[in-house]
């Protein structure tokens, strides 16, 4: 009796130390579980923290404003845009500040420096359109060069050494002077979006990538959409359970699985080299995108069709309505805000691919805006990666920016999915 | 201009309709017809419209072959003296200036006065066959609504046709997908054997050196190039590793907390945050790689390898200061946090399909919750899990944005996470987006690393779907 009670009491105790550190192990695992988490969420907030820090600044650049004397004899009224309008403005600049050059004239080139090419033809639009203003003294506003810019955002620091920034003391002695004369002011960087890609960073701009990549995107889901739909229904409502329709489901399933450059091989053997299409173009663009789209836009409807309970269709089948009657009638109208839940999506996935785009040659400088179908065009997703492997450091911060557009357009068409799927759909 | 077709044709599509519907009414007035009337008409549209579109189909791809051949055959003595590709630049030129576009590039002497009489020349050729293209297709378009609108009896099954065409059409749809296979691998295959018919197979496989860069020109020493792939495969297996170090423990914990662990509202919040992981592009990824993951890492390394060298670990210190960006835990380690969300739906939803009474068994026999998953779920979910994991190295293997940005160039032969590696993918890649002529060996060795990577990443993706569907089968 008391050898049972003292056993019975060891065991007790043996049980709750067990008890205990299962209890411990158990706080651990969960924790382990929390810490993944935390670690996904974490990077997402740091991938987002850092691209917004570095892009932030691409919103906003400075500018400089100047009185200039539009110099008779320097200026050929005919034809305005030959002059050099840098070099007249550098020189002005210089005497303000009370600079004398040399003879080579070295400071009017550094000078020159920190104002962008846009300068010029500023000028000589003002002047091509008002040739009166020759001779009298007229005041201009234009972009500063990447590199000032960059000073005075503060990524260019004084304190590294001369030789390894781009701007030498005298230039950023300049630069204080005139900001400090009220001569530079930052302001809202809408060249960002009201141009096309150049390669002055302080000119580059990502519109003529938005309007390229929305050219791509309405030929992807003029093709895929449609194709897709059409297919499901097919597999979904239609086809026989036979071995031909076996192969075409293992097919959608694989290709849904095939990486993204395989088609952009595919692109370029099938719609560059053998259909002849051009190079680079939305149209060749599109159409891989849509070759890539297609399986998961497929896929999505399938999943909508299968959730229109059978009796919707046994209902329109025993009112007399044919099986085609039945799917576009019925089925399919059901399945809608599904299929475009899925379509949206899809189409913001596509928006983000880049590699078949470097593929069938999205990797070249493009500048401008694109205005046809068939022509060379840049992309988004393929301007990030051109500016990325910039050499000048001021696209680091602009392709922070594009990043941003891209990720805004991606956010809207998914909240576009996320409202439509909350609106239209139904439970059954 | 020749578009002012189109609209002929629509509207003759749309009168094809009415005039179908109206005649149906006419001759089944007073009868029972099998079809109702729209359905006669939408047959006339179909035989009117079909014809046409197959018509101008073809005329869309035969047409540019043509052009060209009537533009060689009567070209300028001049212009048919320059070499293939100066001339077909000059063909081009002149299709623009006849266009009224400007030309792409400033022609010398004897080109220059033959451009525009050429431009001419090239627009009329254009003009010709597209309205030789639009005549054929109205054509067409008439000899089917002949057709069709002799047939509209009332007996005629108009409504079983025209959903024998829409079912047709559908099939054609789905027909797409498998021609897209069919596509990937004809091209892949047709190029690469070029490719292996210059670099044996086995060398290419098996050898390691990777060179391509040697092969650009024919009369250069060394020309053939060195093309042995297999720096690229181990490179690319050891950033597939390291993603997968991350990716997996990190995918399944959180997929095991969310199904298990969480309650409704945290799991509302997380899912979406997720998601958004998961929809960010992967040039994205590749930025935040290049310019944040790899300098902070070189940072670290070298700040580390300072520490230790001068002391008893000095080999060690000088090779860590050394470090360079672009080392394979950067592009690694980055993939493998894209990859996390996709583990970790995969796996969620893997762990889910686990029957509640395994659980429910499990707690009655006292386990807590960490046993009951490590000892009853993870088992039982095993197949599908390991399933989901292939899938996810079948995805970090031909994930390319991340390793053309973060991963190096060079091919080395190494299982070293701080070395510099270089992958299939970026191969890919920098030897195709360079300005070389299409049918060098270089350009060609693209075409067998993409057969390589396809093969592979398809019979990852095979198995693993064999083994998820079987899993999934077990517990239905």
């Amino acid at each position: 009796m008391t050898e049972a009670t003292q056993t019975d009491g060891a065991r007790v105790n043996r049980l709750r130390a067990g008890l205990k550190r299962r209890y411990a192990r158990e706080q651990r695992f969960r924790a382990y579980g929390l810490l993944a988490i935390a670690v996904a969420v974490g990077f997402l907030l740091l991938l987002l923290g850092r691209i917004v820090e570095q892009g932030h600044t691409a919103f906003y650049s400075h500018a400089m404003t100047a009185p200039v004397y539009m110099d008779p004899p320097r200026i050929d009224r005919a034809y305005p845009q030959g002059t050099n309008f840098e070099q007249l403005v550098a020189e002005q600049q210089l005497r303000r500040l009370g600079i004398v050059d040399d003879a080579q004239g070295t400071k009017a080139s550094a000078m020159r420096g920190l104002f962008s090419s846009e300068l010029k033809f500023i000028a000589a639009e003002r002047i091509a359109r008002q040739p009166g203003l020759v001779g009298q003294t007229v005041t201009l506003s234009a972009p500063l060069s990447d590199d000032a810019d960059l000073y005075l955002k503060g990524e260019i620091s004084k304190d590294t050494p001369a030789e390894q920034r781009r701007l030498s003391d005298e230039q950023i002695a300049w630069i204080d002077r005139m900001d400090a004369g009220g001569q530079i002011a930052a302001r809202f960087n809408t060249g960002l979006f009201t141009r096309g890609d150049s390669t002055e960073p302080e000119l580059a701009g990502v519109l003529g990538a938005v309007i390229g990549s929305a050219l791509m995107l309405l030929v992807t889901a003029l093709i895929a959409i449609p194709l897709g739909v059409g297919a499901a229904v097919y597999l979904e409502e239609f086809a026989p359970r036979n071995r031909l329709t076996d192969l075409i489901e293992v097919n959608i399933n694989n290709l849904a699985a095939v990486p993204s450059i395989i088609y952009g091989l595919l692109g370029l053997a099938l719609f560059i080299n053998w259909m002849h299409l051009p190079r680079a173009s939305p149209l060749v663009g599109g159409l891989v995108l849509a070759l890539m789209a297609l399986p998961t836009i497929i896929i999505a409807t399938r999943s909508s069709l299968k959730a229109v309970p059978p009796s919707i269709r046994e209902a329109a089948l025993a009112m007399g309505a044919s099986k085609t009657q039945t799917v576009f009638q019925h089925t399919l109208p059901l399945a809608m805000p599904g299929v475009m839940t899925g379509a949206i999506i899809s189409m913001a996935h596509a928006l983000g691919e880049t590699a078949p785009l470097l593929l069938i040659g999205m990797v070249s400088f493009v500048p401008g805006l694109p205005h046809s179908l068939v022509e060379p065009t840049g992309a988004l997703p393929s301007l990030v990666y051109i500016w990325e492997n910039a050499s000048e450091r001021a696209f680091h911060e602009r392709t922070a920016a594009a990043i941003l557009v891209l990720l805004a357009f991606m956010i809207v068409m998914n909240a576009a999915a996320i409202v439509l799927r909350r609106r239209f759909e139904r439970r059954w | 201009m020749t578009w002012l077709f189109l609209p002929i044709l629509i509207a003759a599509a749309v009168a094809a309709f009415l005039g179908g519907r109206a005649l149906a009414r006419r001759r089944s007035s007073g009868l029972r017809a099998h079809s109702r009337p729209g359905q006669h008409g939408a047959l006339a549209l179909i035989w009117t419209a079909a014809p046409a579109l197959a018509v101008l189909l073809a005329a869309a791809v035969f047409a540019p072959g043509l052009e060209q051949q009537l533009m060689a055959s009567g070209a300028p003595e001049a212009v048919q003296e320059l070499e293939p590709f100066r001339r077909q630049a000059f063909y081009a030129d002149a299709g623009a200036v006849g266009a009224g576009r400007p030309a792409a590039q400033i022609w010398p002497a004897p080109y220059a006065e033959l451009l525009p009489a050429e431009g001419r020349r090239a627009a009329r050729i254009d003009l010709m066959l597209s309205l030789g293209g639009w005549v054929a297709a109205l054509l067409a378009a008439a000899l089917g609504a002949l057709y069709v609108f002799s047939r509209i009896r009332p007996d005629l099954r108009a409504r079983n046709r025209v959903e024998g065409w829409i079912v047709g059409a559908l099939f054609a749809c789905s027909a797409v997908a498998v021609l897209t296979t069919i596509g990937i691998v004809a091209s892949l295959v047709f190029d690469s054997t070029r490719f292996f018919a210059s670099v044996p197979i086995t060398e290419f496989l098996f050898g390691t050196q990777w060179s391509p860069q040697t092969a650009i020109r024919a009369d250069q020493v060394g020309s053939t190039g060195a093309f042995g792939a297999l720096p690229l495969f181990a490179g690319t297996f050891l950033i597939m590793l390291i993603a997968m170090t991350v990716a997996a423990p990190v995918g399944l914990f959180s997929a095991i907390y969310l199904s298990e662990y969480a309650g409704p509202a945290f799991r509302a919040t997380v899912k979406p945050v997720l998601e958004i992981l998961a929809g960010v592009p992967t040039v994205v990824y590749g930025f935040f790689a290049a310019l944040t993951v790899g300098p902070a890492m070189r940072g670290f390394f070298n700040g580390v390898g300072a520490l230790l060298a001068g002391g008893p670990l000095d080999p060690v210190g000088q090779y860590l200061m050394l470090v360079q960006n672009q080392m394979a835990l950067v592009a690694g380690g980055v993939m493998g946090i894209m990859l996390i969300p996709f583990v970790s739906s995969l796996s969620d939803d893997i762990i889910n399909a686990v029957p509640q009474s395994l659980r429910d068994g499990s707690y009655a026999m006292g386990a807590t919750k960490s046993e009951t998953v490590s000892r009853v779920l993870l088992p039982a979910a095993l197949p599908g899990v390991a399933g989901a994991m292939l899938l996810a190295m079948s995805r970090a293997i031909g994930e390319t944005m991340i390793v053309t940005m973060a991963a190096g160039l060079a091919a080395r032969l190494t299982l070293n996470p701080l070395d510099t590696v270089t992958t299939v993918t970026v191969q890919i890649v920098t030897l195709l987006t360079g300005d070389q002529e299409f049918d060098s060996p270089k350009t060609l060795a693209a075409f067998g690393l993409g057969l390589t990577l396809f093969v592979v990443t398809l019979l990852l993706n095979i198995i693993a779907q064999r083994i998820v569907i079987t899993y999934r089968q077990q517990y239905d």
